[in-house]
């Protein structure tokens, strides 16, 4: 089950994100929400990529989704599972599947968030399958 | 205005070199450079527009201009990873056409062989200001899993499996024994890519291309120029060119930016896929020349697994001959960057040069198709369509 943890690169937070990271902190995952056209975005800016307001704002995650795709790199000295999860929300983001059988994953398997500290900064949001 | 019939590739080279320890990367360049002139008959005093891209040491065209001593007038370095040189092309073809170059030097050059870079297994960072990498690098994306991501989504979506990837790469190893340069020579059957090392599931050892130092060289020139050089002349007839990317978080993996820069480009050369006797498709993975075929419309989407699958790639048996130089699955991949070859063996095919045992009979219409940055992230595809005159 638990593998030996690799070292999780620390996210160079800037002005723009410092509110995600703060929240990551806290154990919540924030993602935006832009306020003129009702739609959310992932990975979080600003300005709205979609209809370019600036009026986006931080929006908390319900921290549930489902695997839309994944795959386990076997030439690390830590084999791990990089995936994008597909959060209820309906925005699709960049993660690792961790704390579970790799070769239980699955594209559909509902997953779960978990936070896992960065080396030297503060935790990321990863997924873990929902039992 | 269209570059349709403004531009023709003069000069083509593709350095031998597969390892180059001995040699600088300004050399490199420079010694492409020189290939491409001679092959063409033209000398340095004719470059009169230089492209480079990301690729290139110290300050792009500024350093590599004063390394070769050249006078130029006309000058671009657009990078978009490995395909910025299919991209070159078309922007020299517009230059051209807009009377700022007559004769455009593109060079890219490499040594990751040299300089024992892991590069498709170590996860890739490319600075702290761009916006993605905070949301990505700690999750550990190299260029392997991230394309895997692609592959497995096709499988569970589309039913393709990892016989029919395969065979994209046998296909590629038929063509690589003729190619006395190639990086591997030896012909692969399926089951030795399926039961080769796991890197990346689904993506075998096999299934990913190779690491090779060494570069390639292009000569983009007018008209006018090329009726008076006496090599076959091999016009541009239409291209295109089209970012994808994680489209703010409604990701799809399923397809290329290629549904984009293929219909443009077909669309200025007023053809379909259906006129096109060869391909050069960028195949950094066996999945990239799946997905590109399928975006490309040489079949429907989806159905790129039965489309690729007994040896449908393979020239002179095949219904579509690709990569006859072995491509980057097997003959080179310089600097982690495969649209120039892409170009080069599309050159070598329309001119009658590629070697007897590959070359495509009557190829008269040839595409080529790169995919530089990421197909899981984000990338560009850019599409050229050339044509014998």
């Amino acid at each position: 089950m638990a593998k030996a943890e690799r070292a999780i690169a620390a996210p160079p937070v800037n002005p723009e994100t410092k509110p995600f990271w703060d929240a990551a902190a806290e154990g919540r995952l924030l993602i935006k929400k832009c306020t003129a056209c009702g739609e959310f975005h992932y990975y979080p800016r600003a300005i709205c990529p979609f209809c370019f307001s600036d009026r986006t704002e931080w929006h908390a995650a319900s921290g549930r989704g489902a695997v839309y795709s994944f795959s386990i790199m076997r030439r690390a000295p830590v084999p791990y599972a990089i995936a994008y999860v597909t959060l209820d929300e309906g925005v699709t983001m960049m993660t690792n599947i961790v704390d579970c059988d790799l070769d239980a994953i699955r594209i559909g398997r509902k997953v779960s968030l978990v936070f896992k500290p960065s080396d030297g900064g503060p935790p990321v949001p990863m997924f873990t399958l929902s039992s | 205005m269209s570059i349709k019939d403004k531009a023709y590739i003069a000069g083509a080279y593709e350095h031998p070199t597969r390892y180059a320890p001995d040699k600088s990367l300004a050399q490199l360049h420079a010694e492409v450079a020189k290939g491409a002139l001679e092959d063409a008959g033209l000398g340095k005093e004719d470059v009169d527009g230089y492209f480079c891209a990301g690729d290139a040491p110290g300050l792009g065209p500024l350093s590599m201009i004063d390394y070769m001593g050249l006078k130029v007038g006309h000058m671009d370095t657009t990078e978009t990873g490995g395909s910025s040189y299919t991209i070159h092309v078309a922007h020299a073809a517009q230059a051209i056409a807009a009377g700022k170059c007559r004769v455009a030097l593109i060079t890219l050059a490499g040594r990751p062989r040299a300089e024992g870079i892991a590069t498709g297994t170590a996860p890739r960072n490319y600075g702290a200001a761009a916006p993605d990498v905070q949301f990505e690098a700690p999750f550990a994306p190299a260029v392997a899993n991230m394309y895997a991501m692609c592959a497995m989504r096709h499988m569970y979506q589309y039913g393709t499996t990892s016989e029919q990837l395969a065979w994209i790469k046998v296909a590629a190893s038929h063509h690589a024994q003729h190619n006395p340069h190639a990086l591997l020579r030896e012909v692969v059957t399926v089951e030795d890519v399926v039961h080769s090392p796991m890197i990346a599931d689904p993506l075998h050892r096999l299934d990913c291309c190779v690491i090779t130092d060494g570069g390639g060289a292009l000569l983009v020139v007018a008209p006018e120029v090329a009726k008076s050089l006496k090599r076959p002349p091999v016009r541009l007839v239409g291209a295109g060119e089209a970012p994808k990317n994680q489209m703010g978080g409604r990701v799809d993996l399923t397809y290329s930016g290629a549904v984009w820069s293929g219909p443009r480009a077909f669309a200025e050369a007023g053809v379909s896929p259906a006129d096109i006797k060869y391909v050069s498709i960028y195949d950094s993975f066996t999945i990239t020349v799946l997905m590109t075929l399928e975006d490309l419309g040489f079949c429907e989407k989806g159905r790129g697994g039965r489309f690729v699958a007994d040896g449908a790639l393979i020239s002179g048996t095949g219904r579509l001959p690709f990569n006859t130089d072995g491509g980057g699955l097997c003959n080179n991949h310089p600097g982690n960057r495969g649209s120039m070859t892409k170009v080069i063996e599309a050159v070598r095919q329309l001119r009658g040069e590629a070697h007897p045992a590959v070359q495509v009979k009557n190829c008269d219409l040839a595409l080529a198709h790169g995919t530089g940055g990421s197909l899981g992230t984000r990338h560009a595809s850019a599409t050229l369509i050339l044509e014998r005159e």
